[in-house]
């Protein structure tokens, strides 16, 4: 049986194989429409961007990026890369998340990829990395559970 | 400047030094010597699953950044500037639609170098946190510090 939000998937995840068309699914999540992020294709792998703009400047006076706002994309990029590479019909979970910062970020595009390492039946580890220049120099990795389904 | 009036002008200006906190409407509502207490209204923008009418947990990670920031600034007392070394979320229940949300961060330990902070995040009853947080801060001195007086 499909929720209503599970034929939106879906429908989302069709159109993201079949035309590599990910607005669909940038949509669908309130928040990572807030942060402007985009889903791209890269030779089958999945990379998302996160374009600058100035309101995500933390500390004007460097100037940098909000850290806060690195690791929300992160989030979000692993909760995007499960909604696409799984065949959730509901939102995974956020069980728990950790960052660790490497460099200061920019006032530049953000890009991420992440790693499912290791999907269990309910619970799925993630890696995340995260770049402005080249991804041999990340800005920032972590690391993230997900619960994919849960009783109410 | 005394820690007082530090103290006051944080509270003030925590909105106006950093873009990304006064875009999420975000504002202190204390400050003490050893943390701050922060609180971030509700939008529609905040959900991650509309479905369940669920806040989505990045937006609660930048609260919480935000938070602990300030708090170390706090308990430094003194224009300084800072950088989240890690920090780690548990996401103890889910955060719900319709209701603010508001975060308490304690810097508990501060070295010459190193600040700690541990937060706590609620919505309706600040008994039931609907997440905490650990994270380490690198004091990297006045040079490019936010003007926060």
């Amino acid at each position: 049986m499909s929720t209503p939000i599970g034929s939106m998937l879906a429908e989302a995840r069709r159109r993201a194989r079949e035309h590599a068309d990910f607005d669909g699914f940038v949509a669908l999540v309130p928040y990572a429409r807030f942060l402007g992020l985009r889903v791209e294709a890269q030779d089958g792998q999945l990379r998302m961007r996160l374009p600058y703009r100035r309101e995500l400047i933390g500390n004007p006076a460097l100037p940098a990026l909000h850290g806060g706002v690195t690791a929300a994309f992160m989030e979000n990029a692993a909760l995007l890369h499960l909604l696409l590479r799984l065949d959730e019909d509901r939102i995974p979970k956020s069980i728990d998340f950790a960052i660790d910062y490497l460099l200061s970020a920019r006032p530049q595009d953000c890009f991420a990829e992440c790693e499912v390492t290791r999907a269990g039946v309910r619970v799925v580890h993630t890696q995340i990395r995260c770049w402005q220049d080249v991804p041999e120099r990340p800005i920032a990795v972590a690391r993230a559970h997900f619960l994919l389904s849960y009783p109410e | 400047m005394d820690k007082s009036t530090f103290h006051a002008a944080l509270q003030q200006r925590f909105a106006d030094v950093t873009p990304h906190v006064a875009a999420c409407g975000m504002q202190l509502t204390a400050v003490d010597d050893n943390g701050v207490e922060a609180w971030l209204p509700f939008r529609e923008e905040w959900l991650g699953d509309t479905e369940r009418g669920l806040i989505h947990p990045g937006i609660v990670t930048v609260l919480v950044d935000s938070a602990c920031g300030a708090a170390v600034l706090a308990r430094i007392a003194d224009l300084e500037r800072i950088a989240t070394l890690d920090l780690r979320m548990d996401y103890l229940r889910a955060g719900l639609r319709d209701h603010d949300i508001h975060c308490r961060a304690d810097c508990y330990h501060l070295t010459p170098s190193i600040a700690f902070v541990r937060a706590s995040v609620w919505q309706q009853d600040r008994a039931l946190p609907i997440a905490v947080s650990q994270s380490a801060f690198m004091r990297a001195g006045r040079r490019g510090a936010a003007a926060i007086a």
